[in-house]
C-alpha cells in the first residue's frame, strides 16, 4: 500500500484536500483559457452536477432513471423564477433549487421504489418528457412563459474584479465551485454508511434487507440525493445560459446524461466529470471539424450527433467500463507496481 | 533581350503603381478596424434553423444569403473585402441559439450576427449582443421587440413586424369579410401573440369565435382544429411557420373542414407549403397534391413574390440563385434570403472603408436604403424597425398574386396608408450602389 501521509488517512480530509487542489486547478485553468473555453467549463460543471447525482443513483443504488432531465428543469425554472421576481442572491436561489428538486425527487423516489428495471425506466421517461411541457400549460404559461421560457438575467461580475472582467469567466468560476463542493458532499456520501447501503441495496435486495437495511427508504434516499444534484445543475443551467426554457430539457437532455455516465464510468464521480466534458466538448469539436470540411449543409449539420455516436461505440469498445475504468486498468498496473517496489 | 527586359520593367512598375493608387484611394489602406474585419475579409454569423420543426422552408434562407454574397464577392467584395458568412443550426431550440450564438461571438469573432432567425430563439439573444456590442442586423422574424432602439441599440428587424402585419391583415379580413366567424390558430410566443395584437385592432371582438394556439415543438394540432371547426369558422387567420400551416391544412381536410385561410407572410410560401403538405400527407401514409389544397390562401407581402418572373428584382435574384445554389427550389425563402443579404452590403457599403461595429450601427440608423422591397425602411435613430408595411395577395398557382397598393403603417394605433411610389428597378450589376 502507498502509504499516505497520516494527516490525510481520514476520508472527510482527503476529499477535502482534493476538493481544494481542483478548485486551486479549475481556477488557473479559466484564468489561462479564452471566454469561449470558460463558457464550455460553466457549461461542463453543470452537466457534471446532474451526471454526478445520476451516477450515485444508477450507479451506486442500481436505480435506472432516464428522468434527470426533469429535475435539471426544476432546479433551472426555481433559479429562474426566484432571481427574476424575487431578486434572491445567485447562491440562495441554488440552494432553493436543490431543495426544490429534492422535495421533488422526494415524491418521485417513494414512487420509484416501488418499480424496478425497466418499468422504474418508463416511469422516469415519461417524467422527462411530460414536466418540462407544463411550461406550456395554460394557467401556467404566464408564469413559466410557455415555449419562450424565462429570461434570466444574474447580476453582473463584482466590480471589484474589474471592469473588463469577461463574463464568461465569472459563469465558470460560480458553475464550477458549485461543482467542486457538489462532488466534496457527493464523495463523502458515497464513501459514508450510506453509500455502502446504497451497493448493497444495488447488489442484492434481499440481502441488503435481511442485513438490517430498509431497502425502500435507501432507494428513495437516493433519488432525493440524485435530484437535489439535478436541481443544482438546472439551477447553473439558467445561470449561464440566462434561460430556462422546455427547449433545454428534452428527453435528448436526460438521455444525454445516462450516457455520459455509462461514457465516463458507472457509479464513478470522476467517470461523471469526464462523461460532462465529452458531453460538451466532443459535438463543439465535431461541429468545427464539420464547418472546415465544407460538407454540404444536411451532413454538416448532422455530423456532430454522428459523431458522438462513433465516439459513444468507439469508448463502448474499448473500455467497457467507460474512461474511468480504462484509467484505472491503464494506469492500476502501473500503481500496483509502484507498490511492490516501494 | 533588353528591350523586353525594359518593358517588362515598364509594365511591372506600371502595375506597382496601379497598385499603390489604388490603395490610396478612400484614403488609407483597408484596416482590421473591429473584431471580425481583417484587410481582405468581413466574418459574420448567424443562427438558422437548418434541422427541426422551422427547417421546412426556412433552412434555404441562410444558403440563399450566401449565395448573394458569394455573388458580390465574385464581383470584388466591398471595399476589397470579401464576406465571409458563418450560419449554425440552432434547431429552433433557444437554448441551442444561445449557445451558438455564444460560440460565433467569442470563438469565431464574428463582426455582427446577421438575419438570426426566429423569435422564441433571437430574444434570447438580444441581451447578450447588445451587452457585447455586436452588431444585431435584420433579424429573421417580425417580432416587435426588436424595436427598442434605446433598450437595444445594436439590433434591428428587418421584415415587416406581425403587429404592423396583422394590422394590415386584420383591416382586409373586416373588408371583405364582414359579419362572418372569424377563428384564430398562431403559436404561442410573442409571433403569434404580436400578430394577434395587430388582427384584434381591426377584427371586430364579436366576429372571433374561437382563439387556438400551439406550440412548435408538438406537431399534433387535430384538437385545435377540431375545436375551430366547432366553432364554425369561415375565416381562419394563421400566424403559423409553414409547418404548422401545413399540419393545418391537413387537419382540417382530415375533419373535411373548409375554411378560407389567411396566412401570415412567413408561414405561406406556396413551394414550400407544396412540398410540406406532400410530406406530411406521406408519413401518415396517404397521397395528396399539395399545390390544389392551398389555392386561394390570403397572405401578405412587402417585396415581389418568387413567381414574378418579370420583376428586376426576381430576376437578379434568379440568376444569382441559378449560378449559385442552383439545386434549390426558386421560391419565397430565397429571396427573402438575397434581400435580406442586400440590404446587409448597403449597410456595410455605408459604414464606410474601415468599418466599426458602431458605424456600421450608424450606417443603418441613417437609412435610406431602397431594395427589393414594396414598401420603405422604418430606419431612424429611434426607429430600428425594418419594413413598414406589406402588400395583400393570394396565392395562385405556384406563386402569389399581389393585389390592390402596397400599404403602410406603424406598430401602435396608427392608421394604415397607401404607399404610391413604385418599387425601385434592381442595379444592373446587382451591388447595391454608393
Amino acid at each position: 500500500m502507498i502509504s499516505l501521509p497520516r494527516v490525510l488517512r481520514p476520508t472527510l480530509v482527503r476529499h477535502m484536500a482534493l476538493a481544494v487542489l481542483a478548485a486551486v486547478a479549475l481556477y488557473v485553468l479559466t484564468n489561462a483559457v479564452g471566454p469561449y473555453r470558460d463558457l464550455q467549463l460553466a457549461q461542463a460543471a453543470y452537466f457534471a452536477c446532474a451526471a454526478a447525482g445520476l451516477t450515485v443513483l444508477t450507479g451506486l443504488s442500481g436505480q435506472i432513471s432516464l428522468g434527470q432531465g426533469a429535475f435539471m428543469a426544476i432546479g433551472a425554472y426555481t433559479t429562474a423564477l426566484l432571481i427574476n421576481g424575487r431578486h434572491w442572491p445567485l447562491a440562495l436561489a441554488l440552494l432553493a433549487s436543490a431543495v426544490v428538486a429534492a422535495a421533488a425527487g422526494l415524491f418521485v423516489g417513494i414512487a420509484a421504489a416501488r418499480l424496478r428495471g425497466p418499468y422504474l425506466a418508463g416511469a422516469t421517461l415519461a417524467l422527462a418528457v411530460g414536466l418540462p411541457e407544463l411550461a406550456s400549460y395554460g394557467p401556467l404559461t404566464d408564469s413559466l412563459g410557455a415555449q419562450n421560457g424565462l429570461s434570466v438575467s444574474p447580476s453582473p461580475p463584482p466590480l471589484a474584479l474589474g471592469e473588463a472582467f469577461p463574463l464568461e469567466r465569472w459563469q465558470a468560476w460560480i458553475a464550477c465551485a458549485a461543482a467542486v463542493v457538489t462532488m466534496f458532499l457527493l464523495a463523502n456520501l458515497t464513501r459514508s454508511r450510506f453509500g455502502r447501503t446504497f451497493r448493497a441495496v444495488r447488489d442484492d435486495e434481499i440481502a441488503a434487507s435481511l442485513a438490517g437495511i430498509r431497502v425502500a427508504r435507501t432507494q428513495v434516499l437516493a433519488f432525493v440525493v440524485a435530484a437535489a444534484c439535478g436541481g443544482i445543475g438546472g439551477g447553473l443551467l439558467a445561470f449561464v445560459s440566462t434561460l430556462a426554457a422546455p427547449g433545454a430539457f428534452t428527453i435528448a437532455l436526460s438521455l444525454q446524461l445516462v450516457s455520459a455516465i455509462i461514457l465516463g464510468g458507472l457509479g464513478s464521480l470522476a467517470g461523471a466529470v469526464w462523461g460532462s466534458l465529452i458531453l460538451v466538448l466532443v459535438p463543439s469539436w465535431a461541429s468545427d471539424l464539420a464547418q472546415s470540411a465544407h460538407l454540404s449543409h444536411n451532413v454538416e449539420s448532422n455530423l456532430p450527433l454522428a459523431i458522438y455516436g462513433l465516439v459513444l461505440v468507439a469508448v463502448m469498445l474499448a473500455f467497457p467500463a467507460g474512461v474511468q475504468g480504462g484509467l484505472r486498468s491503464l494506469f492500476g498496473p502501473i500503481l500496483a507496481h509502484a507498490r511492490r517496489t516501494e | 533581350m533588353i528591350k523586353r527586359m525594359i518593358a517588362g520593367l515598364a509594365a511591372l512598375s506600371l502595375a506597382l503603381a496601379g497598385c499603390g493608387s489604388g490603395d490610396d484611394s478612400g484614403g488609407g489602406k483597408n484596416k482590421a478596424s473591429a473584431p471580425g474585419i481583417t484587410a481582405t475579409t468581413v466574418t459574420i454569423g448567424s443562427h438558422q434553423p437548418l434541422t427541426g420543426p422551422a427547417a421546412p422552408g426556412y433552412s434555404e434562407i441562410s444558403p440563399a444569403s450566401k449565395a448573394y454574397f458569394d455573388y458580390v464577392n465574385a464581383g470584388g467584395g466591398i471595399n476589397g473585402r470579401k464576406i465571409v458568412y458563418k450560419y449554425v443550426d440552432d434547431v429552433y431550440n433557444p437554448t441551442t441559439t444561445v449557445d451558438v450564438v455564444h460560440r460565433l461571438v467569442l470563438q469565431d469573432k464574428v463582426f455582427a450576427i446577421f438575419n438570426g432567425l426566429g423569435t422564441p430563439t433571437h430574444t434570447k439573444v438580444v441581451d447578450y449582443l447588445n451587452a457585447q456590442r455586436v452588431p444585431d442586423l435584420f433579424v429573421a422574424s417580425g417580432c416587435g421587440c426588436w424595436d427598442q432602439a434605446a433598450k437595444h441599440p445594436y439590433t434591428f428587424g428587418w421584415q415587416i413586424d406581425y403587429v404592423r402585419e396583422g394590422k394590415i391583415l386584420g383591416q382586409y379580413i373586416k373588408q371583405n369579410f364582414a359579419g362572418k366567424k372569424i377563428a384564430y390558430f398562431y403559436q404561442n410566443d410573442d409571433f403569434g401573440q404580436d400578430g394577434v395584437k395587430g388582427l384584434d385592432m381591426y377584427i371586430p371582438k364579436e366576429q372571433v369565435v374561437k382563439r387556438e394556439s400551439y406550440q412548435p415543438t408538438n406537431t399534433d394540432v387535430s384538437p385545435q382544429v377540431q375545436a375551430i371547426a366547432a366553432a364554425k369558422a369561415d375565416v381562419v387567420v394563421l400566424f403559423s411557420i409553414p409547418a404548422f400551416t401545413a399540419l393545418f391544412r391537413l387537419a382540417s381536410l382530415k375533419l373535411g373542414f373548409k375554411p378560407q385561410l389567411a396566412v401570415s407572410n412567413v408561414g405561406s410560401d406556396p413551394t414550400t407549403l407544396s412540398g410540406l403538405l406532400e410530406n406530411f400527407a406521406k408519413k401518415g401514409g396517404t397521397k395528396v397534391q399539395g399545390n390544389p389544397l392551398i389555392q386561394g390562401i390570403i397572405t401578405d407581402a412587402y417585396g415581389a413574390p418568387a413567381g414574378d418572373t418579370s420583376n428586376s428584382w426576381i430576376k437578379l435574384f434568379r440568376k444569382v440563385h441559378d449560378t449559385y445554389i442552383p439545386k434549390l427550389p426558386f421560391d419565397g425563402n430565397v429571396v427573402y434570403g438575397m434581400g435580406a443579404a442586400y440590404t446587409f452590403v448597403q449597410a456595410l457599403k455605408a459604414a464606410g472603408k474601415n468599418p466599426t461595429r458602431r458605424g456600421l450601427v450608424d450606417a443603418v440608423e441613417k437609412g435610406g436604403f431602397t431594395g427589393a422591397g414594396l414598401v420603405p425602411f422604418a430606419y431612424s435613430k429611434s426607429s430600428h424597425a425594418g419594413y413598414s408595411g406589406a402588400q395583400i395577395g393570394k396565392i395562385s398557382g405556384n406563386t402569389i398574386v399581389l393585389s390592390g397598393t402596397p400599404l403602410t403603417t406603424d406598430a401602435g394605433t396608427g392608421a394604415i396608408q397607401p404607399y404610391t411610389t413604385p418599387q425601385p428597378a434592381a442595379p444592373a450589376n446587382g451591388i447595391p450602389p454608393g
